[in-house]
């Protein structure tokens, strides 16, 4: 093994928590790999040697090229099916000028990677890519000087071709040979330059994603599918409704099923360990047949649910203050109002949350799917009294989780039952009733409006209210946002907070309005919430968006002139007219069969801009309606991997066509009854609409992130759409009595 | 206990295990198959499809002696030596995937379909992948990969 310098931080127990020295690039060990796979392998990368974070300002923590003729990038952020993989080891490609197939990456570890917080809110490229961008051109620059000082000569003599450094009169070295197997030291200083986009050769083009490779053969690539010596199965069983607690348990009749290891029991947490996945599932269901709860009614039912907001919410907190909006509105040639609603949506994962934890001499180790792995060793160090030094998080992919969904939650009981059982890797998995009916989901929200418009079109005045309970309940490093930590006998205390900031993201005009005012009403609704893609935005621009295709209406302009006519952002003008070309809008069917809808938004006002027309059809059926195509066209700026960008935007479109048609979490006193995919139905490929995306690619900007960027203007292009249809604006999600689904 | 038998990407196969166990656990944990997945355990999304005589079934639910003697397929024995099975290279060609958790679903759905019916309309496409859940919303592309193998030889 190559010489390594250890780092000052207590490397020993990382050592003894992942109980090896190596974890290759492959995500698992090549232990539990088939023989044929891990010769392949062998052959072909063997890894680098695992080594803790030293400090974000060393070139080192995000790039090595110590493995022979490879580069392996280090990120802290997870890749959660948008491609992020890819798109980084693009970036570091580029700017040390090397092959992108020589590169791999290691994602989230709080044994070697940076710490990144989450990965969330669509900032990976811009935040994690450019300290990968910055390090490979340090990188870079620190090798060119390496060559220059051995061959006497300056750098400017020098080029870089597949990570071989040629100078004059044919000499040449590659990267790999300067570095002789020594570790690249050397600080990010800001010296280096950063390569102009007109040099790109990698940037910006299509590279497939190459985990799909593996993925179609069916090969290991989850957390799911991780698999240890002797492993044990879990399942939890959580309480009926938030608050139940356990009354009694007869242990002794599951205990003494076949293969059970585990029968745990602390407060309401319970949860059953086996020998077999599915000796813990028949305990489990054993369990549930025979436990008695003490149970806690909800008490908001949702035909109440939005008179109870504007009841019981804290006096308004004013983001954009005013001191008087009414007089301006009534000043105005024309003016209007309208209140949007939406309801409790669900993240629904494919794959129910899934972890695996291992407990040893005092040392955790949890493989998780979170996306963010240092606030969960954070957080768990908060759940079991454990110095965080004694704890590893080890990121793995899990199934598309769009937001804070069950990860946080499985990675935490899977440590707590793992502390049970020292020695044994746990691997616990929620069945579909867990995730369905415990995940934090997207809050309900309601949205009022006002605005008032001149002569010309011009919005002169727009005030927002919002109605909403939190978006961001994520356990950073508070172990009472796990749901199990607050059913435990000496139960955490769970304080809620997150609210605001999510809650109006989106919600303030990008349009040219002089005069506005923005409240926000914080409510604390009947269902757990916490970030679901997009958080307020999906909301906010639904109603925002929607209102806008009213005012033009009103002000009798095309949807697409209102819109330019009222905005000065060039980029985002762009966009809408882009749009409006590629969808040939002056053709359009105007026949009164097909309706159409459009919307716009830069994500947070800040990140990608996105424009979507939406297009719905008159079914043959009275009254019922189809999405028959979304056309949307996105600037997120510098683009890396074009398709990577395309595939993530489509995939928004249609989660977010399900969203707006079909979904909404139903509940009764007894707790949450959308607890599987008959009753809680999302779209599947008979109703989905034809999607296309268009870029618009901008190599001289930042890249922007991009993975929320459809979801509410799609909902709002939808509504737009069936409105114009029925002649007759509709308010509020979902839209299922007017479609065929 | 009861011996199983069946025959499984090839080969025959015979084991030991409580009749009422559903396959897929068997798959995934005496067998150490990663392809098929648990979705629901309800028979709802179709994360947990294999071939079974061509065509596509859940194994989720169904005890794993109702497949006593059968011709099983998983995504595993799709390639034929170093060789992608053509719908599998379409699917890498279309990068029909975000996620992936659902993608065990559409390819064995897709393969049994082709084998069925070498050149299926869109609405037939649609429908054989129906039942498969795909939260990531990658539905266009799973679509688009299948068309572009059809009429080909599967
Ligand atoms: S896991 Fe079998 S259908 Fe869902
Ligand atoms: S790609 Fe994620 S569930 Fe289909």
């Amino acid at each position: 093994m190559k010489d390594f310098k250890l780092p000052n931080t207590n490397r020993r127990s990382f050592l003894k928590a992942s109980g090896q020295l190596l974890i290759s690039f492959h995500l698992f060990p090549l232990a539990f790999c088939s023989p044929k796979e891990a010769e392949e392998l062998n052959t072909l990368y063997e890894g680098i040697p695992e080594r803790a974070h030293q400090g974000k300002d060393i070139i080192d923590s995000w790039i090595r090229l110590d493995a022979d003729g490879h580069v392996t990038v280090l990120t802290g952020k997870q890749e959660l099916g948008q491609g992020i993989r890819t798109a980084l080891m693009q970036i570091a490609a580029e700017e040390l000028d090397v092959p992108f197939e020589i590169c791999h990456i290691i994602n989230g570890d709080t044994g070697q990677t940076a710490n990144e917080g989450y990965t969330a809110g669509s900032n990976s490229v811009e935040g994690s890519g450019s300290a990968i961008r910055q390090a490979a051109a340090e990188a870079r620059l620190y090798l060119l000087k390496e060559a220059a000082k051995e061959w006497g000569v300056s750098i400017d003599q020098l080029e870089v071709k597949d990570g071989v450094i040629l100078g004059p009169e044919g000499k040449k070295i590659s990267y790999w040979e300067i570095l002789d197997g020594k570790f690249l030291e050397g600080n990010i200083t800001g010296e280096a330059k950063i390569k102009s986009p007109e040099k790109h050769q990698i940037i910006g083009k299509t590279f497939q994603r190459a985990e799909i490779l593996d993925m179609v053969q069916g090969k290991a690539h989850f957390v799911h599918d991780l698999r240890f010596p002797d492993m044990l199965h879990a399942r939890v069983v959580h309480p009926p409704s938030y608050g139940s607690k356990l009354k009694s348990l007869d242990t002794d009749l599951i205990s003494g099923m076949a293969g059970i290891e585990k029968v745990i029991v602390d407060g309401s947490f319970v949860a059953v360990v086996a020998k077999r996945e599915y000796q813990a599932i028949k305990a489990w269901q054993k369990i549930k047949e025979i436990c008695q709860w003490e149970k806690s009614e909800i008490k908001v039912m949702s035909d109440a649910l939005f008179a109870d907001m504007e009841r019981n919410s804290n006096s308004p907190q004013e983001v954009e203050k005013h001191p008087n909006i009414k007089s301006v509105i009534d000043k105005a040639t024309r003016s209007h109002q309208s209140i949007y609603r939406k309801p409790y949506h669900m993240h629904g994962s494919t794959g129910p949350g899934c972890a695996v934890a291992k407990w040893e001499n005092q040392n955790l180790t949890v493989w998780s799917p979170t996306q963010g792995v240092y606030p969960l060793q954070n957080t768990l160090a908060d759940l079991l009294g454990l110095e965080k030094e004694y704890i590893r998080c080890i990121g793995m992919p899990g199934s598309g989780c769009y937001g804070h969904n069950s990860a946080d939650d499985v990675s935490a009981e899977a440590a707590l039952i793992a502390k049970q059982l020292p020695g044994k890797h746990i691997r616990l998995q929620w069945m579909r009733g867990n995730e369905h009916q415990w995940e934090p989901y997207g809050s309900a929200m309601q949205i009022a409006l006002e605005a008032g418009i001149d002569q010309e079109g011009k919005i002169t005045a727009w005030k927002t209210q919002i109605w909403s309970d939190t978006h961001s309940t994520r356990p950073n490093g508070r172990a009472g946002h796990y749901i199990s930590a607050r059913h435990l006998e000496n139960a955490f205390e769970f304080q809620k907070g997150g609210f605001s900031g999510g809650s109006y993201r989106n919600a303030s005009p990008l349009y040219t309005i002089p005069d506005r005012k923005l409240l926000l009403h914080n409510y604390e609704g009947p269902l757990r919430t916490s970030a679901l893609r997009g958080l307020g935005a999906y909301g906010n621009i639904f109603a925002l968006e929607s209102f806008i295709d009213e005012l033009a209406v009103l002000a009798e302009i095309d949807p697409f002139e209102f819109r330019i006519k009222n905005l000065d952002n060039p980029r985002a003008i762009e966009v809408i007219k882009t749009l409006k070309s590629k969808c040939n809008w002056e053709n359009r069917d105007q026949s009164g069969r097909v309706g159409y809808g459009l919307a716009f938004a830069q994500y947070k006002n800040s990140a990608s801009y996105y424009a979507v027309l939406a297009e719905v059809h008159k079914s043959p059926k009275e009254g019922k309606f189809r999405l028959h195509k979304l056309t949307g066209v996105i600037d997120s700026g510098q683009c890396i991997n074009p398709d990577g960008l395309k595939n993530q935007t489509e995939g928004g479109m249609i989660q977010s066509a399900s969203w707006t048609i079909m979904e909404a979490v139903q509940y009764d006193a007894n707790g949450v009854t959308s607890k599987d995919w008959n009753s809680y139905p999302i779209m599947r490929t008979n109703d989905v609409p034809e999607v296309e995306v268009h870029i618009i690619n901008r190599p001289e900007e930042k890249p922007l992130g991009a993975g929320e960027a459809a979801q509410g203007p799609v909902a709002a292009a939808i509504v737009n759409a069936l409105s114009s249809l029925l002649e007759k604006r509709v308010y509020e999600l979902p839209l299922k009595e007017y479609f065929e689904v | 206990m009861k011996t199983i038998s069946f025959q499984l990407n090839g080969k025959n196969q015979e084991i030991q295990v409580d009749p009422e166990e559903p396959l897929l656990y068997i798959l995934r944990d005496e067998f150490e198959l990663s392809g098929a997945k648990f979705g629901c355990g309800l028979q709802q999304c179709s994360a947990c499809m294999v071939l079974v005589d061509d065509q596509a079934v859940p194994t989720c639910l169904s005890p794993c002696e109702t497949f006593q003697g059968k011709n099983i397929e998983t995504i595993e024995g799709l390639k034929q030596g170093n060789k992608l099975h053509p719908v599998q290279e379409a699917f890498v060609e279309e990068q029909a995937a975000q996620c992936g958790y659902c993608l065990n679903g559409m390819l064995i759905s897709a393969v049994s379909l082709l084998r069925s019916n070498n050149n299926p309309s869109e609405e037939e496409i649609k429908e054989a992948l129906n039942s498969i859940i795909c939260r990531c919303g990658t539905h266009s592309r799973f679509i688009k990969a299948v068309k572009k193998v059809s009429s080909s030889n599967i």
